[in-house]
Protein backbone atom coordinates (compact mmCIF):
# COMPACT_ATOMS: atom_id res chain seq x y z
CA UNK A 1 0.00 0.00 0.00
CA UNK A 2 1.13 3.52 -0.64
CA UNK A 3 0.02 7.04 -0.20
CA UNK A 4 0.11 9.72 -2.80
CA UNK A 5 -0.91 13.41 -3.31
CA UNK A 6 -2.82 13.89 -6.48
CA UNK A 7 -1.01 16.69 -8.19
CA UNK A 8 -2.94 17.04 -11.14
CA UNK A 9 -5.37 19.98 -9.92
CA UNK A 10 -5.40 22.22 -6.70
CA UNK A 11 -7.54 19.69 -4.46
CA UNK A 12 -4.45 17.66 -3.35
CA UNK A 13 -6.50 14.34 -3.27
CA UNK A 14 -4.73 11.83 -1.00
CA UNK A 15 -5.13 8.35 -2.90
CA UNK A 16 -4.13 5.24 -1.73
CA UNK A 17 -2.96 3.17 -3.86
CA UNK A 18 -3.20 -1.31 -3.12
CA UNK A 19 -3.64 -3.80 -4.99
CA UNK A 20 -6.92 -6.26 -4.42
CA UNK A 21 -6.92 -10.18 -4.23
CA UNK A 22 -6.11 -10.91 -8.00
CA UNK A 23 -3.04 -8.54 -7.73
CA UNK A 24 -4.77 -5.88 -9.69
CA UNK A 25 -3.90 -1.83 -8.97
CA UNK A 26 -6.89 -0.01 -6.87
CA UNK A 27 -6.94 3.25 -6.87
CA UNK A 28 -8.77 5.03 -3.59
CA UNK A 29 -9.65 8.72 -2.47
CA UNK A 30 -9.51 10.43 -5.59
CA UNK A 31 -12.29 12.65 -6.50
CA UNK A 32 -12.29 12.34 -9.91
CA UNK A 33 -10.93 10.03 -12.65
CA UNK A 34 -8.07 12.01 -13.18
CA UNK A 35 -6.79 11.02 -9.81
CA UNK A 36 -6.50 7.17 -10.98
CA UNK A 37 -4.34 7.80 -14.07
CA UNK A 38 -2.24 10.21 -11.82
CA UNK A 39 -1.80 7.64 -8.99
CA UNK A 40 -0.60 4.66 -12.13
CA UNK A 41 1.70 6.92 -13.49
CA UNK A 42 2.93 7.62 -10.45
CA UNK A 43 3.63 4.28 -9.41
CA UNK A 44 5.26 2.84 -12.26
CA UNK A 45 6.54 5.67 -14.30
CA UNK A 46 6.53 8.90 -12.82
CA UNK A 47 6.88 12.39 -14.80
CA UNK A 48 7.09 15.81 -14.20
CA UNK A 49 7.66 18.75 -16.71
CA UNK A 50 10.95 20.49 -16.61
CA UNK A 51 11.90 23.94 -16.63
CA UNK A 52 15.12 25.68 -16.46
CA UNK A 53 17.04 28.45 -18.63
CA UNK A 54 20.31 28.38 -20.21
CA UNK A 55 22.74 31.16 -20.94
CA UNK A 56 22.42 33.94 -23.04
CA UNK A 57 24.58 35.31 -25.55
CA UNK A 58 24.79 37.86 -28.07
CA UNK A 59 24.86 37.86 -31.16
CA UNK A 60 28.76 38.30 -31.04
CA UNK A 61 29.00 35.99 -28.69
CA UNK A 62 29.30 37.84 -25.46
CA UNK A 63 27.18 37.91 -22.60
CA UNK A 64 24.71 40.89 -21.85
CA UNK A 65 26.53 43.20 -19.45
CA UNK A 66 25.65 44.39 -16.69
CA UNK A 67 23.21 47.48 -17.65
CA UNK A 68 21.67 45.85 -20.68
CA UNK A 69 17.83 45.22 -20.54
CA UNK A 70 18.53 41.76 -22.46
CA UNK A 71 18.20 39.47 -19.94
CA UNK A 72 21.48 36.56 -19.12
CA UNK A 73 19.50 33.69 -19.13
CA UNK A 74 16.52 31.86 -21.60
CA UNK A 75 13.71 30.25 -20.10
CA UNK A 76 13.39 26.58 -21.05
CA UNK A 77 11.13 23.68 -20.69
CA UNK A 78 10.18 20.10 -21.56
CA UNK A 79 7.47 19.83 -23.75
CA UNK A 80 5.68 17.43 -21.94
CA UNK A 81 6.23 15.55 -18.95
CA UNK A 82 9.69 13.87 -18.45
CA UNK A 83 10.51 10.70 -16.73
CA UNK A 84 11.86 11.70 -12.56
CA UNK A 85 14.83 9.83 -12.38
CA UNK A 86 16.35 11.34 -15.55
CA UNK A 87 15.82 14.73 -14.20
CA UNK A 88 19.22 15.20 -12.96
CA UNK A 89 21.50 14.00 -16.36
CA UNK A 90 18.72 16.23 -18.21
CA UNK A 91 19.59 19.02 -15.85
CA UNK A 92 23.28 18.96 -16.63
CA UNK A 93 22.64 18.47 -20.30
CA UNK A 94 21.03 21.69 -20.18
CA UNK A 95 24.04 23.53 -18.16
CA UNK A 96 26.06 23.01 -21.27
CA UNK A 97 23.90 24.78 -23.81
CA UNK A 98 24.33 28.50 -24.67
CA UNK A 99 21.31 30.12 -26.53
CA UNK A 100 22.47 33.10 -29.39
CA UNK A 101 20.13 36.37 -29.14
CA UNK A 102 17.60 36.78 -30.98
CA UNK A 103 15.57 33.41 -30.20
CA UNK A 104 11.99 32.84 -31.18
CA UNK A 105 9.71 30.75 -28.37
CA UNK A 106 9.14 27.16 -29.32
CA UNK A 107 12.89 26.94 -30.98
CA UNK A 108 14.22 23.72 -29.89
CA UNK A 109 17.73 23.62 -27.62
CA UNK A 110 17.61 19.54 -27.38
CA UNK A 111 15.61 17.02 -29.12
CA UNK A 112 14.35 13.99 -28.25
CA UNK A 113 16.31 14.63 -24.97
CA UNK A 114 18.34 11.56 -23.63
CA UNK A 115 16.50 9.03 -26.22
CA UNK A 116 12.94 9.82 -25.08
CA UNK A 117 10.23 11.82 -27.14
CA UNK A 118 10.41 14.96 -25.18
CA UNK A 119 11.73 17.91 -27.02
CA UNK A 120 12.96 21.19 -24.58
CA UNK A 121 12.26 24.32 -25.86
CA UNK A 122 12.49 28.02 -25.78
CA UNK A 123 9.62 29.41 -23.25
CA UNK A 124 10.20 32.96 -24.45
CA UNK A 125 10.97 35.17 -27.40
CA UNK A 126 13.60 37.71 -26.99
CA UNK A 127 15.25 40.12 -29.21
CA UNK A 128 18.93 40.99 -29.47
CA UNK A 129 18.95 44.12 -28.52
CA UNK B 1 7.83 68.55 -21.34
CA UNK B 2 5.94 66.17 -23.41
CA UNK B 3 2.06 66.39 -23.63
CA UNK B 4 0.06 63.07 -24.98
CA UNK B 5 -3.08 62.60 -24.87
CA UNK B 6 -5.33 58.96 -24.85
CA UNK B 7 -8.63 58.29 -24.24
CA UNK B 8 -7.32 55.80 -21.16
CA UNK B 9 -3.89 55.02 -19.99
CA UNK B 10 -3.10 52.00 -17.94
CA UNK B 11 -0.02 51.63 -15.74
CA UNK B 12 1.48 48.51 -15.24
CA UNK B 13 2.31 46.33 -18.55
CA UNK B 14 1.97 42.61 -16.43
CA UNK B 15 -0.89 40.67 -17.08
CA UNK B 16 -3.51 42.99 -16.03
CA UNK B 17 -2.31 45.44 -17.52
CA UNK B 18 -2.55 44.05 -20.97
CA UNK B 19 -5.44 41.90 -20.55
CA UNK B 20 -7.49 45.66 -19.50
CA UNK B 21 -5.25 47.50 -22.79
CA UNK B 22 -6.66 44.81 -25.14
CA UNK B 23 -9.92 45.30 -23.82
CA UNK B 24 -10.22 48.75 -24.29
CA UNK B 25 -8.72 48.59 -27.68
CA UNK B 26 -11.30 46.33 -28.72
CA UNK B 27 -13.83 49.03 -27.40
CA UNK B 28 -12.38 51.37 -29.84
CA UNK B 29 -10.71 53.39 -27.16
CA UNK B 30 -7.15 54.83 -27.80
CA UNK B 31 -4.96 53.62 -25.21
CA UNK B 32 -1.38 53.66 -23.68
CA UNK B 33 0.19 50.63 -21.28
CA UNK B 34 2.71 52.86 -19.18
CA UNK B 35 5.31 50.28 -17.98
CA UNK B 36 8.56 50.83 -15.47
CA UNK B 37 10.91 47.68 -17.29
CA UNK B 38 12.14 47.29 -19.98
CA UNK B 39 9.69 44.66 -21.33
CA UNK B 40 5.99 43.93 -20.97
CA UNK B 41 5.17 40.80 -18.94
CA UNK B 42 5.48 41.78 -15.60
CA UNK B 43 5.97 39.52 -12.67
CA UNK B 44 5.33 36.09 -15.04
CA UNK B 45 8.73 36.78 -16.96
CA UNK B 46 10.59 35.46 -14.03
CA UNK B 47 8.23 32.37 -13.25
CA UNK B 48 9.47 30.33 -15.74
CA UNK B 49 7.38 27.40 -14.30
CA UNK B 50 4.78 25.99 -15.52
CA UNK B 51 1.02 25.80 -14.33
CA UNK B 52 -0.40 29.22 -16.00
CA UNK B 53 -3.00 29.31 -17.76
CA UNK B 54 -5.07 26.69 -17.27
CA UNK B 55 -8.42 28.23 -17.36
CA UNK B 56 -7.17 30.96 -20.15
CA UNK B 57 -5.87 28.57 -22.52
CA UNK B 58 -6.82 25.00 -21.34
CA UNK B 59 -3.01 24.41 -21.32
CA UNK B 60 -0.09 24.59 -18.62
CA UNK B 61 2.01 27.13 -19.99
CA UNK B 62 5.02 28.80 -18.06
CA UNK B 63 4.87 32.88 -17.05
CA UNK B 64 6.85 34.32 -20.52
CA UNK B 65 4.62 32.09 -22.40
CA UNK B 66 1.59 32.86 -20.98
CA UNK B 67 2.77 37.15 -21.07
CA UNK B 68 3.86 36.56 -24.30
CA UNK B 69 0.25 35.32 -25.62
CA UNK B 70 -0.65 39.01 -24.22
CA UNK B 71 2.00 40.66 -25.80
CA UNK B 72 1.54 39.56 -29.51
CA UNK B 73 -1.72 40.43 -29.39
CA UNK B 74 -0.72 43.97 -27.60
CA UNK B 75 2.03 44.61 -31.00
CA UNK B 76 -0.32 42.97 -33.29
CA UNK B 77 -2.89 45.51 -32.24
CA UNK B 78 -0.35 48.35 -32.46
CA UNK B 79 -1.34 49.92 -29.12
CA UNK B 80 1.07 52.03 -27.52
CA UNK B 81 3.58 51.55 -25.00
CA UNK B 82 5.74 53.47 -23.00
CA UNK B 83 8.58 51.19 -21.53
CA UNK B 84 11.21 52.07 -18.70
CA UNK B 85 8.81 54.77 -17.79
CA UNK B 86 7.63 55.42 -14.14
CA UNK B 87 4.32 56.86 -13.18
CA UNK B 88 5.27 60.04 -10.37
CA UNK B 89 2.12 61.29 -10.22
CA UNK B 90 -1.83 61.07 -11.08
CA UNK B 91 -4.38 64.28 -10.94
CA UNK B 92 -7.24 65.30 -11.85
CA UNK B 93 -6.66 68.45 -14.00
CA UNK B 94 -9.68 70.10 -15.90
CA UNK B 95 -12.07 67.19 -16.06
CA UNK B 96 -9.54 64.97 -17.03
CA UNK B 97 -6.79 62.64 -15.88
CA UNK B 98 -3.34 63.81 -15.95
CA UNK B 99 -0.78 61.11 -15.57
CA UNK B 100 2.51 62.51 -14.75
CA UNK B 101 6.21 60.20 -15.74
CA UNK B 102 9.43 60.34 -16.38
CA UNK B 103 11.86 57.79 -18.65
CA UNK B 104 15.11 58.19 -19.63
CA UNK B 105 14.62 58.49 -23.51
CA UNK B 106 11.52 60.61 -23.18
CA UNK B 107 12.51 62.81 -20.33
CA UNK B 108 9.72 64.06 -18.03
CA UNK B 109 6.53 63.12 -19.95
CA UNK B 110 2.63 64.84 -19.60
CA UNK B 111 -0.01 62.48 -20.43
CA UNK B 112 -3.67 63.59 -20.44
CA UNK B 113 -6.61 60.76 -20.39
CA UNK B 114 -10.29 60.24 -19.56
CA UNK B 115 -10.02 57.06 -18.05
CA UNK B 116 -7.07 55.55 -15.86
CA UNK B 117 -6.64 51.56 -14.83
CA UNK B 118 -4.46 50.59 -12.02
CA UNK B 119 -2.33 47.85 -12.68
CA UNK B 120 0.84 48.23 -10.47
CA UNK B 121 0.59 44.46 -9.24
CA UNK B 122 2.24 44.07 -6.37
CA UNK B 123 5.67 43.49 -4.05
CA UNK B 124 6.78 40.85 -1.60
CA UNK B 125 6.79 41.25 2.41
CA UNK B 126 10.47 41.55 3.27
CA UNK B 127 11.89 40.66 6.89
CA UNK B 128 11.44 44.14 8.03
CA UNK B 129 7.71 43.16 7.59
CA UNK B 130 7.80 40.20 9.65
CA UNK B 131 10.30 41.41 12.26
CA UNK B 132 12.80 38.17 12.55
CA UNK B 133 15.17 39.01 15.30
CA UNK B 134 19.10 38.86 14.87
CA UNK B 135 22.28 40.21 12.92
CA UNK B 136 21.88 41.77 9.47
CA UNK B 137 24.37 39.88 7.26
CA UNK B 138 24.22 39.56 3.63
CA UNK B 139 22.63 36.37 1.94
CA UNK B 140 18.75 37.11 3.43
CA UNK B 141 16.45 37.41 0.17
CA UNK B 142 12.40 37.73 -0.68
CA UNK B 143 11.72 34.61 -2.70
CA UNK B 144 10.74 37.15 -5.83
CA UNK B 145 14.39 38.93 -5.72
CA UNK B 146 15.84 35.43 -5.43
CA UNK B 147 13.82 34.10 -8.72
CA UNK B 148 14.82 37.18 -10.69
CA UNK B 149 18.31 36.69 -10.12
CA UNK B 150 18.53 32.75 -10.99
CA UNK B 151 15.87 33.02 -13.84
CA UNK B 152 16.75 36.24 -15.32
CA UNK B 153 19.87 37.85 -13.84
CA UNK B 154 21.69 34.78 -13.95
CA UNK B 155 23.20 34.54 -10.53
CA UNK B 156 22.87 31.59 -7.60
CA UNK B 157 22.47 34.11 -4.31
CA UNK B 158 23.55 30.81 -2.13
CA UNK B 159 24.88 27.01 -1.67
CA UNK B 160 22.61 26.21 1.76
CA UNK B 161 19.25 27.55 1.74
CA UNK B 162 16.27 27.99 4.66
CA UNK B 163 13.04 29.07 3.16
CA UNK B 164 11.02 31.02 5.91
CA UNK B 165 7.21 30.82 5.22
CA UNK B 166 5.32 27.83 2.71
CA UNK B 167 3.72 30.59 0.27
CA UNK B 168 3.83 29.28 -3.23
CA UNK B 169 7.26 31.40 -4.73
CA UNK B 170 8.88 30.31 -1.56
CA UNK B 171 7.59 26.47 -2.76
CA UNK B 172 8.54 27.01 -6.70
CA UNK B 173 12.13 28.63 -5.34
CA UNK B 174 13.13 25.35 -3.09
CA UNK B 175 12.48 23.47 -6.42
CA UNK B 176 14.48 26.11 -8.55
CA UNK B 177 17.10 26.22 -6.26
CA UNK B 178 17.42 22.50 -6.00
CA UNK B 179 17.50 22.08 -9.78
CA UNK B 180 19.98 24.56 -9.76
CA UNK B 181 22.43 22.33 -7.27
CA UNK B 182 21.67 24.10 -4.17
CA UNK B 183 20.51 22.72 -0.61
CA UNK B 184 17.53 23.49 0.62
CA UNK B 185 17.38 22.47 4.28
CA UNK B 186 13.77 23.26 5.04
CA UNK B 187 10.93 25.64 4.55
CA UNK B 188 9.52 27.08 8.16
CA UNK B 189 6.20 27.99 8.43
CA UNK B 190 4.19 29.98 11.38
CA UNK B 191 0.81 27.92 10.69
CA UNK B 192 -0.19 24.62 11.35
CA UNK B 193 -1.32 24.49 7.90
CA UNK B 194 1.09 25.74 4.32
CA UNK B 195 0.21 28.62 2.48
CA UNK B 196 0.93 27.37 -0.64
CA UNK B 197 -0.69 24.59 -2.70
CA UNK B 198 -0.74 21.09 -2.10
CA UNK B 199 0.51 20.50 -5.44
CA UNK B 200 3.56 22.60 -4.80
CA UNK B 201 4.35 20.99 -1.59
CA UNK B 202 4.39 17.25 -3.54
CA UNK B 203 6.70 18.33 -6.65
CA UNK B 204 8.62 21.43 -5.03
CA UNK B 205 9.52 19.78 -1.63
CA UNK B 206 8.67 15.89 -1.00
CA UNK B 207 10.25 14.88 -4.75
CA UNK B 208 13.24 16.68 -2.98
CA UNK B 209 13.15 15.28 0.53
CA UNK B 210 12.87 19.05 1.54
CA UNK B 211 11.59 18.88 5.26
CA UNK B 212 8.73 21.32 5.93
CA UNK B 213 8.60 22.69 9.69
CA UNK B 214 4.61 23.87 10.15
CA UNK B 215 3.75 25.21 13.52
CA UNK B 216 7.56 27.21 13.93
CA UNK B 217 8.70 30.02 13.51
CA UNK B 218 12.06 31.33 13.08
CA UNK B 219 13.33 33.18 16.11
CA UNK B 220 17.24 34.35 15.34
CA UNK B 221 19.51 34.64 12.16
CA UNK B 222 23.42 34.50 13.16
CA UNK B 223 26.28 35.97 11.10
CA UNK B 224 28.22 38.70 10.49
CA UNK B 225 29.17 39.38 7.19
CA UNK B 226 27.20 36.63 5.93
CA UNK B 227 24.56 34.07 7.14
CA UNK B 228 25.57 31.41 9.04
CA UNK B 229 22.46 30.22 10.00
CA UNK B 230 18.90 30.41 11.62
CA UNK B 231 17.16 29.35 14.93
CA UNK B 232 13.43 27.62 15.07
CA UNK B 233 11.27 27.66 17.64
CA UNK B 234 8.02 25.30 17.74
CA UNK B 235 4.71 26.58 18.77
CA UNK B 236 2.68 24.12 20.64
CA UNK B 237 -1.17 25.54 21.74
CA UNK B 238 0.13 29.23 20.39
CA UNK B 239 3.81 29.19 23.01
CA UNK B 240 7.14 29.32 21.65
CA UNK B 241 8.93 26.30 23.18
CA UNK B 242 11.98 27.80 23.93
CA UNK B 243 13.49 24.39 25.12
CA UNK B 244 12.90 22.86 22.06
CA UNK B 245 14.65 25.88 19.66
CA UNK B 246 17.07 24.21 17.53
CA UNK B 247 19.83 25.71 14.85
CA UNK B 248 19.49 25.26 10.92
CA UNK B 249 23.30 25.97 9.29
CA UNK B 250 22.69 27.90 6.19
CA UNK B 251 23.97 30.43 4.17
CA UNK B 252 21.03 32.26 2.43
CA UNK B 253 17.51 32.92 3.58
CA UNK B 254 14.36 33.24 1.21
CA UNK B 255 11.76 34.65 2.72
CA UNK B 256 8.38 33.51 1.22
CA UNK B 257 5.10 35.41 3.29
CA UNK B 258 2.67 37.37 1.56
CA UNK B 259 2.37 40.18 -0.77
CA UNK B 260 1.16 43.48 -0.27
CA UNK B 261 -0.40 45.38 -3.45
CA UNK B 262 1.63 48.18 -4.54
CA UNK B 263 -0.82 51.52 -3.92
CA UNK B 264 1.83 54.29 -3.18
CA UNK B 265 0.81 56.21 -6.62
CA UNK B 266 -2.94 55.46 -5.74
CA UNK B 267 -2.61 56.57 -2.16
CA UNK B 268 -0.52 60.10 -3.04
CA UNK B 269 -3.60 60.37 -5.66
CA UNK B 270 -5.98 60.45 -2.47
CA UNK B 271 -7.64 56.82 -3.50
CA UNK B 272 -9.43 54.99 -0.57
CA UNK B 273 -7.94 51.90 0.09
CA UNK B 274 -9.05 49.35 2.21
CA UNK B 275 -7.28 47.41 5.11
CA UNK B 276 -8.70 43.46 4.34
CA UNK B 277 -6.94 43.70 0.78
CA UNK B 278 -4.75 46.68 0.88
CA UNK B 279 -6.02 47.43 -2.56
CA UNK B 280 -8.01 50.67 -3.29
CA UNK B 281 -12.09 50.38 -2.60
CA UNK B 282 -14.19 49.76 -5.88
CA UNK B 283 -17.40 49.69 -6.94
CA UNK B 284 -19.01 47.24 -9.32
CA UNK B 285 -17.29 48.54 -11.82
CA UNK B 286 -13.87 47.88 -10.44
CA UNK B 287 -14.03 52.38 -10.19
CA UNK B 288 -11.80 53.51 -6.86
CA UNK B 289 -13.10 56.56 -5.35
CA UNK B 290 -11.50 59.05 -7.79
CA UNK B 291 -14.30 58.86 -10.55
CA UNK B 292 -12.76 57.34 -13.99
CA UNK B 293 -9.72 55.56 -11.94
CA UNK B 294 -10.26 51.65 -12.53
CA UNK B 295 -8.22 48.74 -10.74
CA UNK B 296 -7.48 45.48 -11.42
CA UNK B 297 -5.39 42.47 -11.18
CA UNK B 298 -2.69 42.04 -7.80
CA UNK B 299 -2.81 46.04 -6.75
CA UNK B 300 -6.43 45.42 -6.15
CA UNK B 301 -5.90 42.37 -4.57
CA UNK B 302 -3.53 39.30 -4.31
CA UNK B 303 -4.36 36.87 -6.51
CA UNK B 304 -3.31 33.38 -6.30
CA UNK B 305 -4.07 32.33 -10.61
CA UNK B 306 -2.96 34.58 -13.46
CA UNK B 307 -5.88 33.20 -15.13
CA UNK B 308 -7.88 34.95 -12.53
CA UNK B 309 -5.83 38.53 -13.29
CA UNK B 310 -6.78 38.40 -16.96
CA UNK B 311 -10.58 38.06 -16.61
CA UNK B 312 -10.92 40.49 -13.23
CA UNK B 313 -8.68 43.01 -15.98
CA UNK B 314 -10.86 42.44 -18.64
CA UNK B 315 -13.71 43.10 -16.63
CA UNK B 316 -12.03 46.59 -15.39
CA UNK B 317 -10.95 47.32 -19.45
CA UNK B 318 -14.15 46.86 -20.21
CA UNK B 319 -15.96 49.06 -17.67
CA UNK B 320 -13.05 51.92 -18.30
CA UNK B 321 -14.25 51.69 -21.62
CA UNK B 322 -18.21 51.95 -20.89
CA UNK B 323 -17.15 54.79 -18.26
CA UNK B 324 -15.70 57.01 -21.28
CA UNK B 325 -18.75 56.18 -23.37
CA UNK B 326 -20.72 57.54 -20.13
CA UNK B 327 -22.65 54.24 -18.27
CA UNK B 328 -22.72 54.88 -14.44
CA UNK B 329 -24.12 52.26 -12.49
CA UNK B 330 -27.66 53.25 -10.82
CA UNK B 331 -28.34 50.73 -8.82
CA UNK B 332 -25.61 49.01 -6.15
CA UNK B 333 -25.93 47.40 -3.48
CA UNK B 334 -23.19 46.88 -0.22
CA UNK B 335 -21.59 43.32 -0.47
CA UNK B 336 -20.01 42.05 2.85
CA UNK B 337 -18.15 39.83 4.06
CA UNK B 338 -19.58 37.34 6.30
CA UNK B 339 -18.54 34.68 8.70
CA UNK B 340 -15.34 33.32 7.64
CA UNK B 341 -14.63 35.51 4.69
CA UNK B 342 -11.63 37.53 4.77
CA UNK B 343 -13.22 40.14 1.96
CA UNK B 344 -14.93 40.26 -1.14
CA UNK B 345 -14.02 41.55 -4.12
CA UNK B 346 -15.86 44.19 -5.25
CA UNK B 347 -17.64 45.80 -2.33
CA UNK B 348 -20.36 46.48 -4.27
CA UNK B 349 -23.21 44.56 -6.53
CA UNK B 350 -24.27 45.93 -9.51
CA UNK B 351 -28.38 45.60 -9.93
CA UNK B 352 -28.75 45.57 -13.61
CA UNK B 353 -26.21 42.67 -14.60
CA UNK B 354 -24.68 39.71 -13.61
CA UNK B 355 -21.57 40.32 -11.40
CA UNK B 356 -18.59 38.04 -10.62
CA UNK B 357 -17.08 38.12 -7.07
CA UNK B 358 -13.72 36.70 -6.13
CA UNK B 359 -13.09 35.67 -2.11
CA UNK B 360 -10.83 34.62 0.42
CA UNK B 361 -11.59 31.77 3.05
CA UNK B 362 -10.16 32.59 6.21
CA UNK B 363 -10.18 28.35 7.33
CA UNK B 364 -9.11 25.74 6.27
CA UNK B 365 -12.38 22.97 5.77
CA UNK B 366 -13.56 20.15 3.76
CA UNK B 367 -17.52 20.28 2.69
CA UNK B 368 -18.08 24.05 3.35
CA UNK B 369 -20.66 25.71 1.87
CA UNK B 370 -20.81 29.13 0.65
CA UNK B 371 -23.67 31.19 1.42
CA UNK B 372 -25.23 34.62 0.18
CA UNK B 373 -27.67 36.06 1.70
CA UNK B 374 -30.00 39.15 1.33
CA UNK B 375 -30.70 40.95 4.41
CA UNK B 376 -30.12 37.25 6.32
CA UNK B 377 -32.41 35.80 4.23
CA UNK B 378 -30.06 33.18 2.00
CA UNK B 379 -30.53 33.40 -1.52
CA UNK B 380 -27.95 30.86 -3.04
CA UNK B 381 -26.16 28.14 -1.43
CA UNK B 382 -23.15 26.13 -3.29
CA UNK B 383 -21.35 22.53 -1.86
CA UNK B 384 -17.26 23.77 -1.93
CA UNK B 385 -15.16 20.51 -1.50
CA UNK B 386 -12.60 21.99 0.00
CA UNK B 387 -11.83 25.38 1.11
CA UNK B 388 -8.91 27.00 2.46
CA UNK B 389 -7.41 31.05 2.76
CA UNK B 390 -4.47 30.58 0.17
CA UNK B 391 -7.10 29.22 -2.69
CA UNK B 392 -9.37 32.32 -3.74
CA UNK B 393 -12.96 31.48 -4.16
CA UNK B 394 -15.16 32.68 -7.50
CA UNK B 395 -18.91 33.24 -7.38
CA UNK B 396 -21.30 34.56 -10.09
CA UNK B 397 -23.92 36.27 -8.82
CA UNK B 398 -27.30 37.48 -11.50
CA UNK B 399 -29.65 40.26 -10.69
CA UNK B 400 -32.67 37.64 -10.46
CA UNK B 401 -31.21 36.36 -7.23
CA UNK B 402 -31.42 39.84 -5.84
CA UNK B 403 -35.10 40.53 -7.30
CA UNK B 404 -36.14 41.11 -3.27
CA UNK B 405 -33.36 43.81 -2.84
CA UNK B 406 -34.67 47.10 -1.36
CA UNK B 407 -33.12 50.53 -1.64
CA UNK B 408 -30.58 49.76 1.77
CA UNK B 409 -30.33 46.41 1.38
CA UNK B 410 -27.12 44.49 2.32
CA UNK B 411 -25.45 41.37 0.50
CA UNK B 412 -23.67 39.01 3.08
CA UNK B 413 -21.41 36.34 1.75
CA UNK B 414 -20.29 33.80 4.38
CA UNK B 415 -18.99 30.32 4.52
CA UNK B 416 -20.26 27.55 6.71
Amino acid sequence: MRELICITCPLGCRLVVDTDEHGEMKVTGNRCVRGEQYAREEMFNPKRVVTFTCAALLPDGSVPGPRSDLPRRVPVRSTVAFPKEKIPELLDALRGITVRLPVVRGTVVLRQALGTEVDVIVARSIASK
Amino acid sequence: MKELSFDAVVIGGGAAGMAAALELDTRGHSVLIVEREATLGGILMQCIHNGFGLIEFNEELTGPEFAQRFEEDIRNRNIQTSLRTTVLDIREEGGLKAIYCVSPSQGMMRIEARAIVLAMGCRERTRGNIRIPGTRPAGIYTAGLAQRLINIEGFIPGKDVVIIGSGDIGLIMARRMSWSGCKVHAVIEILPYPSGLTRNIVQCLDDFGIPLYLSHLVTNIYGKDRVEGIEVTPIESGALMHEKAFRIACDTVLLSVGLVPENELSRNAGIELQPATNGPWVDSTLMTTMPGVFACGNVLHVHDLVDYVVEEARRAGANAAAWISGYRPERELRVKAGPNIRYVMPMRINLERENRFYMRSLIVKNDARLEVRLDGAVVRSRRLAHVQPSEMLSLMLVPEELSAAGRDSTVEIALL
